[in-house]
């Protein structure tokens, strides 16, 4: 049991740091905590993506030793883009052959470069989101979320009380 | 002139007058015009229609497909040429009344009030000339919508209340049964078509269920049959004009209701599988019960107009009991009634309509004595009233006689029990009214004053007269009219014929 | 006239016209925002969104070119699938690609006095910029093969889509915290989606949505799969609003700029929901996301409450806007009902209300915003009396609005048959009984704004006699028209919904 646990702790991680960053999301009324939250979620699917390429004893996906100069010595750009595709689809079986050829085990280098896609996506929305926190900051003098509801509120409350006395000031002239 | 083209022309005239009244709205002349000789021109075309189906043929037309299996097609038949007879008839009588009666009132915008007329009568058009359940559908809905604004046509809080009643009761029903009743047809079926002997007949292992499900779904689907629960959106109407309530809540949008429960129940189920489904009683007793009801309602009704629309009700319930009656007599019965209570009830709006422009009068109360000075109008009056009631010789006594030769064939003994005291109610809550009028009893106040000088305006008075006269020719009528409908309706047993059936 | 088009077209451009349909606008939005003025970047819109329109229509005749549809495979940058990203364009996101280039391209040109009226002038090529990069973002949506691409097509117009709402502060602030709401939902959602996809790649080893689709076959029984799925249903549901995830949107459709609802309504929960169905019926396979999970007691009842609460909830609105919010939020529903059945006629009736429902709320918005341009106001009393003051606009809205109802010779109509059809054809009468119920509700919430418009004396007497502006009411009419051109003519319609249901389900499924 604890085994199991433990040989799983990167995923505990994982789930653990998901969990508060959602947490953080939905109980703090504070934006701009919202928006850590937010982040600290989105940093926690990027830890998951970059565990799951993990392999047992594997280094950092780049070719070094005679991996690296068996490539080379072919001499031609083909065989390095072959080997390249290679790492890219290493699930698939057409190419662990020759992923077994090499002398290293590298980890699979997919899931990096699409958590770097990810990243880039959540600065992206960090930054929206931190921008529209500015405006609303400007526009309402608060960036706490109860607070700006109320006084939506507030205003919607007057609208309709206006409208009322309208139609009433209109019923009554029109009875007139 | 050849089968598409007429149907064709039938269809397209309304929409020309449509437009044509909308480029002469600024000349009222011109547009009157517009309208008197469209009017004309469509009773002509329809004729023309009533011509072919008597001699046996059945023109038909065929559009497009929306999707495999809708399809815009028109079939005319004996009971959809009569639909389109009634409605394009009474539309040209009527119009010369809405001609005196919009201007007697001055009322706004009569360009839309006549616009909107024309579009109606399209709809009504299309609903007696569909040859399948979809166009019926369509037609129907486009009936629902132009006469929206011609209820809401005063404006004003109550006449918004009202059409906005009218317009949900029966866009509610068609949609949230009518609908579903002819979409389940269609899975069932696998086609809309209206076929002799009936659409669902045709079909193999249809289980019971469904096919009572099915009726009840399209007896209150047809919101505009006016079926109890479903009628109070005509009461309701009454805050349109008269010309409104007489021609389309007597006319038109009503008919429409019950000309499709007709179609429905000879085309969709056929005469036998509705005698096998179980829910046709219900239907039925429902029919017994609304008729009945709102007799009782109308009674206690001071308001004409209103008192009127319970009459209405009760009287389309007539229809809708002859169709659930299922056999040649009673759908026979119904068939003539569509035509027979036209004719009445038209009368009676006009003459509503006639009053309440001359005095401004509503309520039954303020008529005591007016008689003497309407005496044209309350005769019309008078005559309307005893043909709703069934009095030989007039134009309503055929269908009771069907309806009641109907029941008697199926075997229930209620429904002529129901028929008998329904007119006795009929008499109490019609006759009384003109009687009053042409006839008050000594020392009564007197009658209210004309708001306008010289009373109604001639074509207020003309026109029921008309209609009133119709009641008595379409009585001796019965004969060739009851041998156009039988191929629709189907030929009682002869050996069940009786002596003293008609002549 | 489509044939006429694709005819013309240069057989290089043809042969890139996946790639093209996405990269233009991509392209020309940081061309927009660099563009000295405003006018200069909504030509420039126009041209981009335009050029897309007519990728897209080359596309669909590429598809329609064999019976049945063909397939379109498209290798990005040269990198043959699975490992490069595929464009993969077939009958069932060809529609999709119509439907959001086509309203791209009419909100594009609709948009200018709309846009001049509601934004600073300093920030309409921005503006411009950002909506380009949405509309991008949504087409890459439904045209991308590949699940990890999906995402970040689906964070690009989200991102974009923030924005856009965000800038509705200049009428209203209360479109900020909207966006902010939206922000967080929408993220959540999208990191739900892209979790699932991780676990699919785990699983699986490939991001290739026809790899995954062959692969998850052999494992579906593990868990992995299945928290996949559900992160991947869960997280598509937030971005198409799917009942009860749908609370970000009737704040951000009531207030953001009017164009930008336009457009949002009538294709932003589209391509969530296209996603869905690509995610269901091919990746996971009917059986598997149907049978194996009983996904049709999750997703049937969501429809429906949907339907039912959101109408009802449309029904005591009194702002226009938010009304027809509300009632987005319930189109979606029976889209999803008809999915939920699981069966080809059943997608293919969602297809057709998911195009139907596009073009009656984008004709329902285009006619919102011009009126808000011309009179302010978007509550049901700033609404009164319009039809008298501005007909042609409000002729245009109570066509889209009888189409919403269901009223016969719309498109509305041949949608909710279509449903009722597939319905009643599974066994599912309560369903179908419950579908034209909400229609009635659908009837009161129109009728309301209806009857004020036309029935209603104008709260101010003084109401000018004006109308939208003709560059507003064209594309406004096109829309109008088209929902009765399929109101009475379906039958292409349906023929390519048909097909794109066949290729979820193979031939002879329907």
């Amino acid at each position: 049991m604890l085994e199991f646990v433990l040989e799983r702790g990167n995923y505990w991680a994982v789930i653990g740091l998901m969990m508060i960053g959602l947490y953080i999301v939905f109980a703090s009324t504070n934006l701009l905590k919202r928006l850590v939250g937010l982040a600290t979620f989105q940093t926690s699917i990027l830890l998951f993506y970059v565990s799951l390429s993990r392999i047992n004893g594997g280094t950092a996906p780049i070719l070094y030793g005679k991996d690296y100069y068996a490539e080379a010595k072919d001499d031609h750009g083909a065989a390095l883009d072959a080997s390249a595709d290679a790492m890219l689809t290493a699930g698939d079986v057409g190419y662990v052959k020759s992923l077994e050829d090499f002398e290293h085990i590298y980890s699979n280098p997919l899931p990096h470069v699409l958590m770097l896609t990810a990243i880039v996506v959540g600065v992206a929305t960090l930054a929206v989101g931190l921008a529209i926190t500015v405006r609303i900051r400007e526009a309402y003098g608060t960036v706490e979320a109860d607070e700006i509801r109320a006084m939506d509120l507030e205003v919607a409350i007057s609208e309709a009380v206006d409208e009322l006395e309208e139609r009433e000031a209109a019923k009554g002239s029109g009875s007139a | 002139m050849s089968e598409t083209f007429a149907i064709v022309a039938a269809l397209v005239l309304p929409l020309l007058i449509f437009v044509g009244i909308y480029l002469a709205g600024r000349l009222p002349n011109v547009r009157e015009a517009v309208t008197l000789i469209g009017a004309g021109l469509l009773f002509l075309v329809v004729l023309q229609l009533v011509g072919m189906v008597g001699a046996g043929e059945r023109p038909e037309l065929v559009l497009w497909s929306a999707l495999p299996g809708l399809t815009f097609a028109f079939k005319v038949e004996p009971l959809g040429a009569l639909f389109a007879v009634v409605a394009s008839g009474l539309w040209i009588v009527n119009s010369f009344y809405s001609i005196g009666y919009m201007r007697g009132n001055r009322e706004r915008n009569q360009t839309r009030f006549y616009m909107c007329f024309a579009i109606a009568i399209f709809g009504a058009m299309g609903v007696a000339m569909a040859g399948n359940l979809f166009t019926l559908f369509v037609f129907y809905e486009i009936l629902t919508l132009s006469t929206y604004p011609l209820v809401a046509h005063k404006g004003d809080e109550a006449a918004q209340r009202g059409a906005r009643i009218y317009l949900l009761t029966l866009l509610g029903t068609s949609i949230g049964f009518l609908l579903v009743a002819i979409i389940w047809t269609a899975s069932v079926a696998g086609s809309l078509d209206f076929v002799p002997g009936g659409l669902l007949a045709g079909v193999e292992d249809l289980s019971p269920v469904i096919a009572s499900t099915l009726l009840v779904l399209f007896a209150f689907g047809v919101g505009k049959a006016a079926l109890m629960p479903f009628h109070f959106w005509l009461p309701n109407a009454m805050v349109a004009p008269t010309p409104v309530s007489a021609l389309l809540h007597a006319v038109a949008v009503v008919k429409a209701g019950v000309f499709t429960i007709l179609k429905v129940a000879i085309y969709i189920f056929g005469e036998d599988l509705l005698n096998e489904t179980a829910s046709r009683e219900f239907i039925l007793a429902i029919a017994c019960f609304t008729i009945i009801v709102s007799s009782l309602i109308a009674l206690t009704k001071d308001n004409l107009k209103a008192r009127l629309a319970y009459s209405t009700v009760s009287q389309l319930a007539y229809i809708t009991c002859g169709a659930m009656l299922a056999d040649a007599a009673g759908f026979m019965g119904g068939a003539l009634q569509i035509s027979a209570h036209a004719v009445g009830k038209i009368t009676l709006f006009m003459c509503a309509g006639a009053i309440y422009v001359a005095t401004g009068a509503t309520n039954i109360s303020q008529m005591r004595g007016l008689g003497r000075k309407m005496p044209l109008v309350f005769t019309a009056f008078f005559i309307a009233s005893l043909s709703i009631i069934g009095i030989p010789p007039l134009a309503g006594d055929w269908p009771k006689y069907e309806l009641m030769q109907g029941a008697a064939d199926a075997g229930l003994d209620y429904v002529p029990i129901v028929l008998i005291f329904s007119s006795l109610l009929n008499i109490a809550y019609l006759l009384p009214i003109p009687i009053l009028a042409l006839m008050p009893p000594p020392g009564g106040p007197a009658p209210v004053a004309f708001k306008r000088p010289g009373g109604a305006p001639m074509l207020t008075v003309a026109a029921p007269c008309v209609t009133a006269l119709l009641c008595f020719l379409l009585f001796f009528a019965i004969g060739p009219l009851s041998a156009f409908l039988e191929p629709a309706t189907g030929v009682r047993p002869v050996e069940e014929l009786m002596a003293g059936g008609p002549p | 006239m489509i044939e006429l088009i694709s005819a013309l077209m240069p057989a290089t451009v043809a042969a890139h016209a996946p790639a093209l349909l996405v990269a233009v606008p991509m392209v020309m939005a940081p061309f927009a925002a660099i563009l000295p003025n405003g006018r200069l970047a909504w030509l420039c819109t126009i041209f981009a969104t335009g050029f897309s329109l007519l990728m897209a229509i080359v596309l669909l005749t590429q598809v329609r070119s064999i019976e049945g549809g063909a397939v379109v495979s498209y290798a990005m940058g040269g990198w043959e699938p699975p490992a490069g990203i595929e464009f993969r364009i077939d009958a069932l996101n060809s529609i999709v690609l119509l439907l959001v280039s086509g309203i791209g391209f009419l909100a594009a040109i609709f948009g200018w006095p709309s846009i001049k009226a509601e934004i600073l002038n300093a920030k309409i090529a921005m503006f411009f910029s950002a909506y380009l990069m949405c509309f991008c973002g949504l087409l890459g949506v439904a045209a991308t093969g590949d699940a990890f691409n999906l995402f970040v097509f689906l964070e690009i117009s989200s991102i974009a889509t923030y924005v856009l709402v965000a800038l509705g502060y200049g009428r209203d602030r209360r479109a900020l915290p909207a966006a902010a709401n939206y922000v967080l939902m929408g993220t959540i959602g999208a990191s739900f989606f892209v979790i699932g996809v991780g676990f699919l790649y785990a699983a699986t080893g490939t991001l290739n949505i026809a790899e995954l689709a062959e692969r998850l076959k052999d494992v579906a029984d593990s868990r992995v799969v299945l928290a996949g799925y559900a992160f991947i249903f869960v997280g598509l549901g937030l971005k198409a609003a799917m009942f009860p995830l749908h609370q970000w949107l009737p704040n951000a459709y009531a207030y953001s700029p009017n164009f930008v609802t336009m457009f949002l309504a009538a294709t932003a929960t589209k391509v969530a929901i296209y996603a869905l169905i690509r995610f269901l019926f091919t990746v996971f396979g009917t059986d598997f996301a149907f049978e194996d999970t009983s996904l049709v007691w999750v997703l049937m009842p969501m429809g429906i409450a949907a339907m039912v609460a959101c109408s009802f909830q449309a029904v005591f609105q009194t702002d226009v806007k938010r009304t027809l919010a509300y009632s987005s939020v319930a189109q979606v529903g029976y889209i999803l009902l008809g999915i939920s059945v699981g069966t080809a006629a059943g997608v293919s009736a969602g297809m057709l209300h998911l195009v139907n429902h596009g073009i009656i709320k984008g004709a329902l918005f285009m006619a919102v915003a011009g009126m808000v341009l011309v009179y302010k106001g978007t509550s049901l009393n700033d609404f009164r009396g319009l039809g008298q003051a501005a007909p042609w606009t409000m002729t245009a809205f109570a066509i889209a609005g009888l189409s919403l109802i269901g009223v016969p010779l719309t498109a509305g109509f041949q949608s909710k048959y279509a449903l009722v059809s597939a319905l009643l054809d599974q066994g599912w009468w309560w369903a179908a009984m419950i579908l034209v119920f909400t229609s009635v509700l659908a009837v009161i919430y129109i009728g309301r704004i209806l009857e004020a418009v036309f029935f209603r004396a104008p709260t101010n007497p003084n109401k000018r006699h004006k109308e939208a502006p003709l560059i507003m009411l064209v594309p406004l009419w096109i829309m109008a028209l088209a929902s009765i051109w399929i109101g009475l003519d379906a039958t292409f319609l349906k023929s390519l919904t048909n097909d794109a249901a066949i290729s979820l389900f193979g031939q002879g499924a329907l």
